[in-house]
């Protein structure tokens, strides 16, 4: 996964920084003002699905790793939108940030 | 067994009259290629589940692999806080069994791990939450721990500089008090086992990453280092906040996610705060250093994270619940903060048993509370490889739990933090 650095004109954010993420709708903001809703790779089974095994790998295995990682957030003191944020685990450098519903994320 | 030197008020008077130098705490063991058990990660855990197996199984051939030095991860980051108030089954003989072992350990180790049971106190702010203590208070004594129900004029008498104005925020209803609880110096504990699985035996190797594992099918026979390959009869992960990764090298997930959680001291002040305190209406708790410092902590940052760097606007929630507690700690600077990364779990309970691997066992997923479990872990981590078999007191912690519907969670403090 290609980290890109969205920030204008300062530099890479690194890890002595504060986290800081790109709405798509309200610029960089403070990660403060959103609120991380967790792993946005996997996916979900079809909701007719009744094998126990495929549900419980959805909800409560990882992959948690150590490097580029993508994750959603949601801007709760701000648009309130679901953001796709890709960001290095390892570093907290941030790359590109989506709107999950145009992502087809729901 | 190598010739102990015994640390004893004989030896300190002999060294200071006649000047010879201390010997090493520790060998600087290299590899050897096999060892019938080999235990990745130099931290409370491993260390003291190296000294169990040599102290009480006779499990002498044991190599610890540390990828830092012993003691670099979290056994020497936390906030030290031991205790044994625990509501549910399994976890309450747990954390007891813990608390015994600490009651014994600066001689069963001939070690001082300064063990201070100062006692901690948990607050409630509210009717409803004194019940819930109530409750906890009458388990633990059910169990034979000792637990004190206190009312606020109780409270009040104990710590008289919390906030008992009326227009305080979280009111004081009263608290639940373990007198044995208490804290013990972390980095003696990582040095005490040290030592005493050096003296049985055991090889301590550092700076040897584990990289990956040796297979036969589905057996584990062995791991591949930075200094080389290792083989193992058995294999046992203590990895802490790394435990994804290392499984990831078996194509195995787990149910974890790591997270930072932070930790902080102030300035040292004159002694002031006399025990454990833990705050009812937020994740916070402080107790004062033998230094003079105040050590406190509060929840994990809040999204996972590898990076051991604390982000600010969590020193800004802990500090207001320092100060909503004891407004007198308003005008103290704080001297440093420090991250660690936590190996958080669905239910907030940790993993430790047999794999689905043969030969290898995990210890994993202590979220907050590993520290005070050091003890007990690495006894049950010990028997359980020594026999193949889980120890009696952590069969409710094996990792496929969730499989079975049978998560264990005592808190609501697992890494579900941002749906709460
Ligand atoms: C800030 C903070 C405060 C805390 N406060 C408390 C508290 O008050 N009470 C309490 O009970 N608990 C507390 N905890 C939790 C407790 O510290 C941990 O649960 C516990 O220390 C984990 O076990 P350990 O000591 O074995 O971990 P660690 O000391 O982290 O040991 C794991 C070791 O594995 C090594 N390692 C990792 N990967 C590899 C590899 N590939 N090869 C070789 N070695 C490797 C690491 O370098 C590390 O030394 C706190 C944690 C933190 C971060
Ligand atoms: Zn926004």
């Amino acid at each position: 996964m290609a980290m890109t650095n969205m920030v204008s004109g300062s530099g890479t954010i690194s890890s002595n920084a504060m986290l800081r993420i790109p709405c798509p709708q309200c610029g960089l903001r403070d990660y403060s003002e959103f609120r991380y809703a967790g792993d946005a790779t996997k996916s979900r089974p079809g909701l007719e699905s009744t094998d126990p095994r495929e549900w419980h790998d959805f909800v409560f295995l990882f992959d948690n790793p150590k490097g580029a990682h993508r994750e959603y957030w949601q801007h709760v003191q701000g648009c309130r939108q679901w953001i796709v944020l890709e960001r290095d685990t390892a570093t907290n450098r941030v790359g590109s940030a989506s709107l999950a519903r145009e992502r087809g994320h729901v | 067994m190598r010739e102990i030197s015994r640390y004893s008020a004989w030896s300190l008077a002999r060294k200071a009259l006649f000047g010879t130098r201390w010997r090493r705490a520790w060998r600087a063991a290299d590899p050897r290629p096999t060892y019938d058990v080999v235990i990745i990660g130099g931290g409370g855990h491993g260390l003291a589940t190296a000294y169990y197996l040599a102290a009480r199984h006779g499990i002498t051939n044991v190599a610890v692999l540390e990828k830092g030095y012993l003691g670099s991860g979290n056994v020497g980051r936390n906030t030290t806080l031991v205790r044994s108030n625990y509501l549910l089954p399994g976890n309450t003989e747990f954390f007891e069994h813990s608390l015994k072992l600490w009651e014994g350990l600066s001689h069963e180790l001939n070690y001082n791990v300064m063990l201070s049971q100062r006692g901690q106190l948990v607050l409630a702010h509210g009717p409803g939450q004194l019940d819930v203590l109530a409750r906890k208070g009458n388990t633990m004594r059910l169990n034979g721990i000792d637990a004190e129900l206190l009312e606020r004029e109780d409270v009040q008498k104990l710590v008289p500089f919390l906030d008992y104005s009326a227009q305080s925020r979280f009111p004081i209803y009263g608290g639940l008090y373990q007198a044995r609880a208490g804290t013990v110096r972390h980095d003696a504990v990582a040095w005490g086992y040290a030592r005493g699985a050096d003296h049985l035996g055991v090889d301590l190797i550092e700076n040897c990453e584990v990289t990956g594992f040796l297979r036969s099918g589905d057996r584990v026979i062995g791991v591949e280092t930075s200094r080389g390959t290792i083989h193992a009869g058995r294999t046992a992960i203590c990895v802490a906040g790394h435990s994804s990764q290392m499984t990831a090298k078996l194509g195995w997930r787990l149910p974890v996610e790591s997270h930072l959680l932070q930790a902080f001291v102030t300035e040292p002040i004159k002694p002031f705060l006399d025990h454990v305190i833990s705050f009812g209406a937020e994740l916070f708790y402080v107790s004062q250093s033998d230094r003079g410092g105040m050590v406190f902590g509060g929840h994990i940052d809040g999204f996972n994270s590898y990076t051991q760097r604390g982000q600010l606007p969590k020193v800004q929630t802990v500090a207001e619940c320092a100060v909503a507690l004891i407004p007198g700690m308003s005008r103290l600077k704080v001297l440093r903060h420090w991250g660690g990364i936590q190996d958080m779990t669905p239910d907030g309970s940790p993993f430790i048993g047999r794999t689905p691997f043969e030969n290898l066992y995990l210890n994993a997923g202590w979220c907050y509370q590993g520290f005070k479990a050091t003890p007990a872990t690495g006894w049950c981590l010990a028997h359980t490889i020594a026999h193949d078999q889980e120890h009696p007191l952590i069969r409710h912690l094996s990792v496929d739990r969730f499989e079975r519907g049978n998560g264990h969670d005592e808190y609501g403090l697992g890494l579900w933090n941002y749906k709460q």
